[in-house]
């Protein structure tokens, strides 16, 4: 597992009240049943750790990130390209 | 009961500065939604504004009183001075009419921008003061103030603030006070000015703000777009205007309010609907007495449905039969002005038999099935409409209003 993955994965378990055990690049966002408020914070949060910013709008969040893995696939490209 | 009559209308939008040539707009499907001016950066969230553009707070106040006036309450009181000389009302003449006479504006940012402005000398240009004048322009009862000084207006007074319903609330409350007869008048409304950096970086942040411009209803969505502007209203009893020989631009009916006691951004369909259903009853209108409503329609995800349903469960089988528009398609989220805005928009489709269309709908979203109108708007008569205000925060208020011939 990438440093990448697993500080994602830290921020989702601060930011939620989900165990760590749940977490999984295959995780369903859905399943995991975050809040759109909750995922407001994860992604301010990744943006600070990560320095970049993740073009993610609550309206089209079903559209764009299906599993955990979609989110840790974005922000790696947003850090390769920002970074 | 004692009938109430709006013998005035003032609007500061994006689609104009005036009733008329808000009205114009909505006649030419003149949206005016577009990037904002005269911002040093704007967010990178942010697309397009409904922003007030050609208004002259200098000309129209002088240099002595703008000193004192944040953006809010410029119009605030740009719209309450037009409302107040459509209704030929000369409160200074009449002080016992004056003490009469309620004022309640509300504010959903309030002194934002004068906020804005003295954070940035303090934090990022180093400076040690801030505008002097900082508290009196940024407080939330700084638009409702100077109207009652600029018009001698010396009743109950207060600003009321309920994110995007403050305009309702406040109109719907001085409707209440002069119906009861606690008042024999009331100038009320909403204003914000929140086309600022600091504002719309705090809206971007939330990640609701649309990636192109304002689709309500539309299947391809993608959320609000932040407008400003103000909307104020005279309202007297019916008899009183009639007596007086002024022109009623429509009669004030109904007013409902509620709360969701949900969750602090997403709507409940249960809790407005209740305050549709308040509305109706505070009417005494029947669902099928409603032709057309001016839906709060924001073009996020989670309104556009959420109201969809809500007019279903409060209108049942005779939802197909009213006609749906959202008029922030032109002017934008204008937040605590919003149902100032739109009750002017309701008023004109009263007025000109005309429902103006839902500008930048491409497909229905079939989770919102109404009858939305579209394309050129629609000809035809409107007896009686409804302005729904569905604010954060799960506050709701909803006021109904009728032709002036359709009692």
């Amino acid at each position: 597992m990438s440093d990448l993955e697993q500080k994602i994965y830290d921020i989702v378990v601060d930011k939620t009240e989900l165990t760590r055990d749940r977490l999984s690049r295959d995780a369903r966002i859905k399943d995991l049943e975050i809040s759109s408020l909750d995922f407001v914070e994860i992604v301010f949060a990744v943006e600070e750790e990560f320095d970049i910013e993740v073009p993610y709008n609550a309206n089209t969040m079903d559209s764009d990130f299906e599993t955990l893995g979609d989110i840790i696939d974005a922000v790696a490209a947003e850090v390769e390209k920002q970074g | 009961m004692t009938r109430v009559a709006i013998t005035g209308m003032g609007v500061v939008s994006a689609i104009g500065n005036d009733v008329e040539t808000f009205r114009r707009a909505l006649h030419t499907h003149a949206g005016g939604l577009a990037a904002p001016e005269g911002m040093d950066e704007v967010p990178k969230g942010i697309s397009v504004v409904g922003q007030v553009r050609a208004f002259d707070g200098l000309a129209r106040f002088g240099k002595d009183r703008l000193a004192l006036l944040d953006p809010f309450a410029q119009y605030g009181l740009a719209a309450a001075d037009e409302a107040i000389a459509m209704a030929g009302l000369d409160f200074r003449a009449d002080p016992a009419m004056a003490a009469r006479t309620a004022c309640i504006v509300g504010t959903g940012g309030a002194g934002i921008s004068t906020f804005q402005e003295g954070f940035a000398r303090l934090y990022k240009e180093g400076k040690n003061r801030v505008n002097p004048f900082t508290v009196p322009r940024a407080m939330g009862n700084a638009a409702c103030s100077q109207i009652t000084m600029a018009h001698g207006i010396t009743g109950p007074a207060f600003a009321v603030t309920s994110a995007c319903a403050t305009a309702n609330h406040a109109i719907g409350l001085g409707f209440h006070m002069v119906r009861s007869g606690m008042v024999d008048r009331a100038v009320v409304g909403g204003s914000d000015a929140l086309v600022n950096f600091g504002n719309l970086k705090a809206w971007e942040a939330l990640r609701v703000v649309s990636r192109d411009t304002c689709r309500p209803f539309s299947k391809d969505r993608t959320g609000m777009v932040i407008g400003e502007g103000a909307g104020v209203f005279v309202l007297e009893r019916w008899d009183d205007a009639v007596a007086r020989g002024v022109p009623i631009q429509a009669e004030m009916i109904g007013f409902g309010m509620s709360a969701d006691a949900g969750d602090i951004t997403f709507p409940s369909v249960e809790g407005a609907a209740r305050a549709v259903q308040a509305c109706l009853d505070d009417a005494g209108l029947a669902p099928g007495d409603v032709d057309h409503i001016n839906a709060h329609g924001t073009a996020t995800t989670a309104n556009d449905a959420t109201e969809a349903k809500v007019i279903r469960t409060v209108f049942g089988d005779r939802t197909d039969a009213v006609s749906v528009t959202s008029t922030k398609s032109f002017h934008g989220h204008a937040l605590g002005a919003a149902g100032g805005l739109e009750l002017v928009a309701a008023v004109v489709a009263l007025q000109d038999a005309y429902v103006p269309p839902t500008l930048n709908l491409t497909e229905l979203d079939p989770a919102c099935p109404l009858d939305v109108v579209t394309g050129t708007g629609r000809e035809g008569a409107v007896r009686v409409a409804l302005s729904n205000s569905f604010a954060f925060g799960g506050l709701n208020a909803v006021l109904a209003v009728r032709r002036t011939d359709a009692a």
